[in-house]
């Protein structure tokens, strides 16, 4: 009877490894979101002292197209602060870079998931995979050798800007677009496709009627995600956009970008002055964009689903 | 192996791995405390020179090494003022500097080096006044035809806004005056081999840089050759600059006066492309004034 009782009692081996499980998936957690907690804490903290401490309008900063830190306009008295020319260039190359590649990504894994499967699945999906997987400084120096000499040629000038920086940012954003644009159309329920089918629509009225509208949502989440990749990348845009922090006049002039400035500046300044103060606001406005990124995506995640 | 224990094992493997790699990264921690370490940060331009430098110096002393690290004229400042670093690297004056308090630190001088004007080779341009420079740089001329070259666009390439070479420029080259908005590269061999294929292009690079793929224009009539700025003719140089926090310890004294020996000096500092102190005929102040040595 006692036996039974101090049985009943005292925690069973089972119930001593639920607990030690979650301990140990708690404390990961916990390390996590003191990880990303302290990471948003300390550039927020950097970035709004350009506000805060050295006394720059937010407006200004936003809105103003003139970018020379170090100089003081005698006007003001203030330094020229003006972000709008990175902020413009980032947002142009990374839309630009979405516009082009969406119609090749769904063509692509149309093609892999609805018309050649067998051969989509053998062979385009690992070259899809390893595209994903080059480094991005690859890329520029294939953008800096081969694109930029080639727009040099056909449209003049320098050959550095919009157009190029687009064209290497396209190459880098399909493999993303494309890989989840493949999983999605491969979540569509194959009964969509046989209803389609049975009612006498042909292969192409499929695709575009049912298979498409099904996996609209999908395919959104697949382009914020290729947006996402392509107005973080630094490396790649900053070899071949030509750094000026000047509003692009066209698509061939030189540009530039968050990131492309932020690495170029960040070791010719000096921690707590103002110079170095605006790069970390242009480094907060990047994480606050990634942020956005990520809530359109659960936006769209949640609006979208199938009914 | 029975289900109940392949969490144990997991747990374990991850266990002793974690241990491992801190075990690991403990034992092979930087020792820079211990003394018998020198550490440097800063001007990536100079950095090659240190770092060369610092290799042949722990040959002769053993057990002594010299880290040496990029980072920027910036962090390299900032480091060493704050007392992080033993020695901060720098390509200008730290009073040039915004945000340093050049008060705390050290000067010292450890070579010379002569920036040229960088031109495409199709301009037909081999020779530019300071004043020309101004002109072009503040897009007050915007044709080489304007000035005497063929009639093609100027496109300006910069380095990246706080560099040592560009601040070296804009002092000396342009007399102060800012250059305009324009591209900037960040990096020396980048700038070279944009302006070699670039129509039309200008920057500027050490002498280091200049090969015939381009062309390097005198200043004033006055070739960009180490002897000219020896001798005071040639107008664009700087110092480099290792800065110290207050007065250097034994150890770093010691590894300062290695890289202004004779024998360093001679050897390594023209072989990196960079001009001897001890062959400089001229010093020049902070304030800019030449002084006949």
């Amino acid at each position: 009877m006692d036996n039974i009782t101090q049985k009943l009692m005292q925690k069973s081996e089972s119930t001593k490894k639920d607990s030690l499980g979650r301990a140990v998936s708690l404390a990961a957690l916990s390390l996590i979101v003191i990880v990303v907690i302290s990471i948003f804490a300390f550039v927020m903290s950097r970035g709004l002292s350009t506000f805060f401490h050295d006394g720059v309008h937010v407006k200004d900063f936003l809105f103003g197209s003139t970018w020379n830190p170090s100089v003081v306009n005698p006007q003001t008295k203030q330094p020229y602060i003006g972000a709008l020319p990175m902020i413009f260039g980032s947002f142009l190359v990374t839309f630009l870079a979405a516009i082009v590649a969406t119609p090749f990504a769904i063509g692509t894994s149309l093609f892999m998931t609805e018309i050649a499967q067998k051969r989509g699945t053998k062979i385009m999906q690992p070259i899809i995979e390893l595209l994903v997987g080059i480094p991005s400084v690859v890329y520029g120096f294939i953008g800096l050798t081969v694109v930029v000499p080639f727009i040099r040629s056909v449209f003049g000038g320098s050959g550095f800007g919009i157009l190029s920086g687009t064209i290497v940012l396209f190459v880098m954003v399909l493999p993303t677009i494309t890989s989840m644009t493949v999983d999605t159309l491969k979540s569509v329920p194959r009964h969509y496709r046989e209803s389609a089918l049975a009612i006498g629509a042909t292969r192409w009225q499929m695709i575009y009627k049912v298979v498409l509208r099904a996996a609209t949502p999908g395919i959104l989440t697949a382009i914020v995600f290729g947006m996402a990749r392509a107005f973080g990348e630094a490396l790649a845009v900053q070899m071949v956009i030509g750094n000026a922090a000047l509003m692009p006049h066209n698509l061939t002039s030189p540009a530039s970008t968050l990131t492309s400035i932020l690495t170029m500046g960040i070791g010719n300044t000096v921690m707590g002055s103002l110079q170095n103060d605006v790069l970390w606001t242009l480094a907060m406005i990047l994480l606050l964009m990634s942020l956005v990124f990520n809530l359109v995506v659960r936006a769209i995640g949640r609006r979208g689903e199938m009914k | 192996m029975s289900k109940s224990h392949r969490g144990t094992i997991i747990i374990t493997i991850v266990a002793v791995s974690i241990a491992a790699a801190l075990g690991t990264a403990y034992a092979t921690r930087d020792k820079s405390t211990s003394g018998t370490s020198i550490t440097a940060v800063g001007s990536t331009a100079l950095q090659p020179f240190v770092e060369a430098a610092g290799e042949e110096y722990a040959k002769i002393n053993l057990g002594t090494f010299v880290n040496v690290q990029g980072g920027g004229t910036g962090t390299g400042l900032s480091q060493v003022s704050q007392g992080a670093v033993d020695l901060g690297n720098s390509d200008v004056f730290a009073e040039e500097k915004e945000g340093i308090n050049a008060k705390r630190l050290v000067d010292h001088q450890v070579a010379v080096v002569g920036i040229a004007p960088l031109l495409n080779k199709d301009i037909g341009l081999k020779d530019l006044s300071t004043a020309q420079l101004q002109a072009i740089f503040t897009g007050k001329v915007t044709n080489w035809q304007q000035i005497g070259g063929k009639n093609k666009k100027i496109v300006i390439i910069n380095r990246a806004a706080g560099s040592g070479t560009r601040a070296t420029f804009e002092k000396w080259g342009l007399l102060g005056k800012q250059s305009i908005e324009a591209q900037e590269q960040d990096s020396s061999g980048m700038v070279r081999s944009i302006v070699a294929t670039t129509p039309g292009a200008i920057s500027y690079a050490a002498f280091g840089y200049i090969d015939d793929t381009i062309v390097a224009a005198s200043v004033n009539h006055v070739s960009p050759l180490n002897k000219n700025v020896a001798s005071g003719m040639y107008p664009i140089w700087s110092y480099e600059h290792v800065y110290t926090k207050g007065k250097p310890t034994p150890t770093v004294a010691k590894f300062l006066n290695y890289l202004t020996s004779k024998e360093i000096q001679s050897t390594l500092v023209p072989k990196l492309g960079y001009i001897s102190i001890h062959d400089m005929q001229v010093t020049r102040e902070l304030n800019g004034n030449i002084i006949k040595k």
